[in-house]
């Protein structure tokens, strides 16, 4: 399953590999990032009392017409109003009184991903997620460059704002079927239960472009959060760029992505890493505060033997 | 040179009219003087056996214009440049240039081997698409499926299903004499799913294929596809193959 795995883009090829693939290949709010669950709503079945949560499709934060000319309102009446809903309709029916019931959205997308051996409802719930990643990843009147501290990490890691500009497009256009193009914020981590990085910085982390094929999205990868993402399946701009997918990726830069949504989500990504630090170091510290019991299990058992 | 030139110009000829007949004068002569300097094929479009508009209702002229114009010249194009690259990477030689081609080479070479398939496999009704397989397919069918329904029922459902892009597939297993159904994931031939698979019957489940006129009902499009299924086609292919 390497289809899984992350794929770095890379943008430095003297065999320009881009020109071998073709293509075929959102007004924002800091509390909108995970889904939010209906309190409770009744089951269709008249018979049955119980009350189950649901997830909902929530609308993109602008009217479906606001990002015309460049994706036009019929795309968003489908690709919203009957794809994502689709997504998000199949998904409450999959997880119905099942262990996956009543998690939020992003940890049903971690759960169901299984270490890459998914589970039934994995694309359901990540393809949920993923479409309302990415109407709040666009705004009417957006592109641009982005400013501030994003400005900064972007020059520092990819050396300049049209050097960023250049790989993700690349990603982007190399996906080789249905999938996502993601701007992402890599925790430096070592992936490994017991051993720390003693001298870890925040200078460690990293901005990364990265691609997923159909469902797959960085959360699934421990230590990536995503900030910003593109959707290339040929449903996102077939009725408005037809074939012409590197058109759409182009114009999506230039005139749809949210900066501000971008960089308030890195600004969560930050306090979220300093909150997880601060727990895993608040951990350590318990540990390191009762030794003795650990210690003794083992000999009572083997005396037990 | 001067067949390709000739070609060019009635292509686009044909374009502007918007109606494309078929070519196959001019594709034999052009066939045959695809070869670059250095003695590489160099590919080029197949001509359809039938007129864009051919297959509507089902599938309109539009997006079979798209399909075949835009989509499948695209993977051409990108095969060829793939090949030419690799045969300039062999020569110098540059082992890791070699081994980074090879993705692009399944996907181009795999778009243009699927689409190659996929035109044959389809046909007008009044030329006797949709019409059920005949003699030892139909009995082949019968036997590996319960029924050719069965088998229809089978396909739309492992279509539907096949997340993202992809084909579904009917083929042969030549070492095991059976028929199959598969899937295969974005471009990938058939053949990736086992080197004694043979594709008798390939329906394409990218978006393009179907987007313009079904939209996010996939399985719509599946259930009519078979009024224009070329069973004609399979059948000589599964004669040829079985025997």
């Amino acid at each position: 399953m390497n289809l899984l795995l992350p794929s770095t883009a890379s943008s430095s090829s003297s065999l320009s590999p881009s020109a071998l693939f073709p293509c075929y290949s959102h007004g924002f709010s800091s509390s909108s990032f995970k889904f939010s669950k209906k309190e409770s709503r009744c089951t269709r079945k008249a018979k049955r009392t119980e009350i189950t949560a649901k997830f909902e499709l929530k609308p993109p934060p602008y009217p479906l017409n606001a990002l015309e000319p460049i994706m036009s309102q019929e795309t968003l009446e489908y690709h919203w109003g009957k794809h994502h809903r689709t997504y998000v309709d199949n998904l409450n029916r999959q997880i119905d009184g099942t262990d996956l019931d009543g998690n939020s959205l992003e940890d049903t997308v971690v759960i169901s991903y299984n270490k890459g051996d998914i589970l039934p409802a994995f694309n359901n719930a990540a393809q949920a997620w993923n479409h309302d990643f990415f109407w709040e990843s666009m705004k009417p009147g957006g592109g641009g460059k982005p400013s501030g501290d994003l400005l900064k990490l972007i020059e520092r890691d990819f050396g300049s704002f049209e050097k960023f500009l250049d790989e993700f497009k690349t990603a982007a256009s190399t996906q080789f079927g249905s999938g996502w193009a993601w701007l992402a914020y890599k925790e430096s981590r070592l992936d490994v239960g017991n051993a720390v990085n003693p001298l870890r910085s925040d200078e460690d982390n990293k901005l990364v472009v990265v691609k997923t094929p159909n469902a797959v999205n960085p959360l699934v990868w421990n230590y990536y959060h995503p900030l910003l993402t593109i959707d290339i399946w040929e449903h996102a701009y077939f009725i408005d760029f037809q074939n012409g997918c590197r058109n759409y990726i182009s114009v999506f830069m230039d005139k749809l992505v949210s900066w501000e949504a971008v960089s308030l989500r890195l600004e969560q990504a930050k306090a979220r890493i300093m909150e997880r630090e601060e727990e895993a170091e608040r951990k350590r510290r318990e540990e390191e505060e009762k030794p003795t019991i650990s210690k003794a299990t083992p000999e009572l058992w083997t005396q037990n033997e | 040179m001067a067949a390709r030139a000739l070609l060019s110009r009635r292509t686009l000829a044909s374009v502007l009219r918007n109606d494309a007949k078929p070519l196959r004068v001019g594709f034999a002569a052009a066939a045959a003087a695809t070869h670059s300097r250095r003695g590489l094929h160099v590919y080029t479009l197949p001509d359809l056996d039938y007129d864009y508009g051919a297959l509507e209702p089902v599938i309109s002229g539009e997006i079979m214009q798209l399909h075949h114009q835009k989509h499948h010249q695209t993977y051409i194009t990108n095969y060829n440049k793939a090949l030419e690259q690799l045969q300039s990477s062999i020569a110098k030689p540059d082992s890791s240039a070699v081994v980074k081609l090879q993705s692009a080479i399944k996907f181009n070479g795999g778009g243009h081997i699927n689409h190659s398939i996929f035109w044959k496999n389809l046909a007008p009704a009044r030329e006797g698409g949709g019409e059920p397989p005949k003699g030892s397919l139909g009995w082949a069918i019968d036997t590996h499926f319960g029924s050719f329904e069965a088998l229809i029922q089978k396909v739309n459902a492992e279509g539907a299903a096949l997340q993202g892009s992809g084909w579904v597939w009917l083929g042969l297993d030549k070492e095991l004499k059976r028929l199959v159904v598969e899937t295969t994931p974005n471009q990938d031939p058939l053949v990736t799913k086992g080197p004694n698979l043979v594709p008798l019957l390939g329906i394409d489940v990218w978006e393009h294929a179907y987007y313009l006129q079904y939209k996010n009902v996939r399985p719509d499009y599946l259930k009519n596809i078979w009024k224009v299924i070329n069973w004609k086609y399979a059948s000589e292919v599964y004669e040829k193959e079985s025997s």
